[in-house]
């Protein structure tokens, strides 16, 4: 490229790729803190569900202690509610509105874009995290098991970002915006109910268990559970137990991230 | 420092652009129109490195825009049309500063908001703004870095009379201040008072590619005439005999007439406009007793070539 300009004046120079991916991240959370569906949907709804059936143990087989079981769950939930809708119906309507468009044109390379929603995401999270373990701590009194694992807890976070990251990506780089926002509420309820974040899967009926088994929102609890050797089924685990979750969500993060790579479109 | 030869780009086996040449030098403006549908934002997504072109060449600053990278969009400033690509939620400040903090140098983003007047609604988010407002924001991200070359899809559309005179200064300031700058523009208002060069698209070609001033005096004038009453077949037959003697040399080459409501419309072009052919337009029409209630003769605007190379009936010319 020819470095020379009219007047003498230096050229133009894109900022070094960490200062872009930095401001990019920090306006995404401040866009995300100013979405009320997505405060709601992110923080309030799982720290409500944990707090509401924490208290009261509706759902049947949960342990004496129901927090146990909901905390992984709940963490969970907040995982897809971030990945999934938040991350994945803002997306969508970036990319409908011409936004991504827009940010194809500046000097950032693209894959400063993704690490600067992957940024923002795992930041939120955290947020999430700290909020679910306090409320649990505060209000019920959790403690995790006494050999709780910390890294299997963050492979497990990590994976699990990864697929419902993905997922939230392949529906808002494929679809209408208002289908994405429709797609993603209805998998997230979906999730909820059959993931056994709330209830147990082996309580749900027969012909929904294998449904619910082979989601990557029921994997991803119960890595947590055996990660903080907390809560139904896993209390305490063997050596051993979180391989067959993990491999259906390493098989949920794998091909939504294939599918996503290969059919996100950047423009409407 | 935009150079394009030979574009091509088909839609669903529909040729859009069919050899597009177009050149945009340093300290240049060049206003790229055409009837909707032409191309233009076609042509300028693909010299933006947004689309791929089936055939010709791209180069902006020397390089292909597909494939330059940051380095190259770091020095070319980009206004999408209709503002679009402004996140609402984000208030102007924002995405100014969020585009600042992109480059390395160039005006701060409280610099960029008062150049384009939009100091009163910084904290403002972009949904609540009008669309001009969205359009002066566009531009202000636009010159974020202080690019060499821009590239504006109708930076003046939507605008009030006061912005659009604002925006028409910052533009040409920037042409003058030696950057180059690719504008498409349905406003021939902006072609009069910016353009260095004129390129019109027409039928997936540039048709045209001058000066407005250049463009407006090759064209052939011609003469254009009302009146009241009905001339009869035999009438309008007697008035090409007239204007055929009245010009034998170069000859009338086209005459049509239409009838209207309030009596007929003739039009005599192109080369038809001289003092003996209007003097035997008011002879004839004093013998066949019509009067003549308007008279166009030599005079093309802009607006009356740009038509006679496209057809296109929905340009504006905005004050």
């Amino acid at each position: 490229m020819n470095d020379a300009n009219a007047g003498g004046r230096a050229v133009a120079r894109p900022a070094p790729p960490l200062r872009s991916v930095a401001a990019l991240a920090a306006l995404e959370l401040r866009l995300t803190a100013r979405r009320g569906e997505n405060v709601l949907v992110t923080l309030v709804i799982p720290a409500a569900v944990l707090l509401f059936f924490g208290g009261v143990a509706v759902p049947p087989g949960l342990p004496a202690r129901p927090a146990d079981h909901l905390l992984p769950g709940t963490i969970a939930l907040a995982i897809i509610a971030s990945g999934l809708v938040n991350l994945g119906i803002a997306t969508a309507y970036e990319r409908s509105s011409g936004v991504l468009k827009r940010l194809g044109g500046a000097p950032l390379p693209r894959w400063g874009l993704l690490a600067a929603k992957a940024s923002a995401l795992l930041v939120l999270e955290l947020v999430q995290v700290l909020l679910l373990v306090a409320v649990a701590v505060v209000a019920f009194g959790w403690a995790p098991g006494p050999s709780w694992s910390p890294i299997l807890a963050a492979v497990a976070i990590g994976l699990g970002t990864l697929a419902f990251a993905a997922l939230g990506l392949l529906l808002a780089g494929t679809l209408r915006a208002e289908a994405t926002l429709a797609l993603a509420n209805g998998l997230f309820l979906g999730f909820l109910m059959l993931g056994g974040l709330i209830v147990p899967v082996d309580q749900l009926p027969a012909f929904l268990k294998a449904v619910g088994a082979a989601l990557p929102a029921t994997a991803l609890g119960d890595v947590l559970r055996i990660a903080l050797e907390s809560g139904v089924p896993v209390a305490p685990a063997g050596p051993g137990a979180a391989d067959g979750p993990l491999a259906i969500l390493a098989t949920w993060a794998t091909g939504a991230t294939v599918l996503a790579v290969r059919f996100f479109r950047w423009d409407a | 420092m935009i150079e394009v030869a030979g574009l091509r780009k088909s839609y669903g086996g529909r040729a859009v652009l069919d050899g597009v040449d177009l050149a945009v030098r340093p300290g240049e403006l060049v206003a790229l129109v055409g009837p909707n549908g032409a191309g233009k934002t076609t042509t300028v997504e693909i010299v933006e490195g947004y689309r791929t072109a089936d055939g010709g060449t791209v180069r902006v600053l020397g390089d292909d825009p597909r494939t330059g990278g940051p380095a190259l969009r770091a020095r070319v400033g980009l206004m999408l049309q209709g503002g679009a690509g402004l996140e609402p939620r984000a208030s102007a400040r924002d995405l100014v500063r969020l585009h600042v903090a992109f480059h390395e140098g160039g005006p701060s983003a409280d610099e960029l908001i008062d150049r384009v007047g939009l100091g009163s609604v910084t904290v403002t988010r972009v949904r609540r703004l009008s669309g001009g407002e969205r359009q002066r924001l566009s531009l202000a991200i636009a010159l974020a870095g202080d690019p060499d070359v821009l590239i504006l899809d109708e930076p003046t559309a939507g605008m009030d009379a006061e912005a659009r005179r604002a925006t028409r200064e910052l533009v040409a300031g920037l042409r003058d201040k030696g950057r180059a700058v690719l504008l498409t523009t349905h406003d021939l208002g902006d072609v009069e008072r910016l353009a260095d060069r004129v390129a019109i698209l027409h039928g997936g070609r540039i048709v045209a590619d001058a000066s407005p001033e250049e463009l407006v005096t090759r064209a052939e004038s011609g003469v254009r005439f009302r009146v009241h009453g009905t001339p009869d077949a035999a009438a309008v037959e007697r008035l090409r005999s007239r204007l055929a003697v009245a010009r034998p040399s170069d000859g009338l080459r086209s005459m049509a007439s239409e009838r209207t409501g309030e009596g007929a419309r003739f039009e005599i072009e192109p080369g038809g406009a001289s003092a003996d052919v209007v003097l035997e337009i008011a002879r004839w029409a004093a013998h066949e007793g019509l009067l003549v209630v308007e008279l166009q003769a030599g005079a093309t605007s802009l607006e009356d070539r740009y038509l006679e190379l496209t057809g296109d009936r929905d340009v504006e010319v905005a004050p």
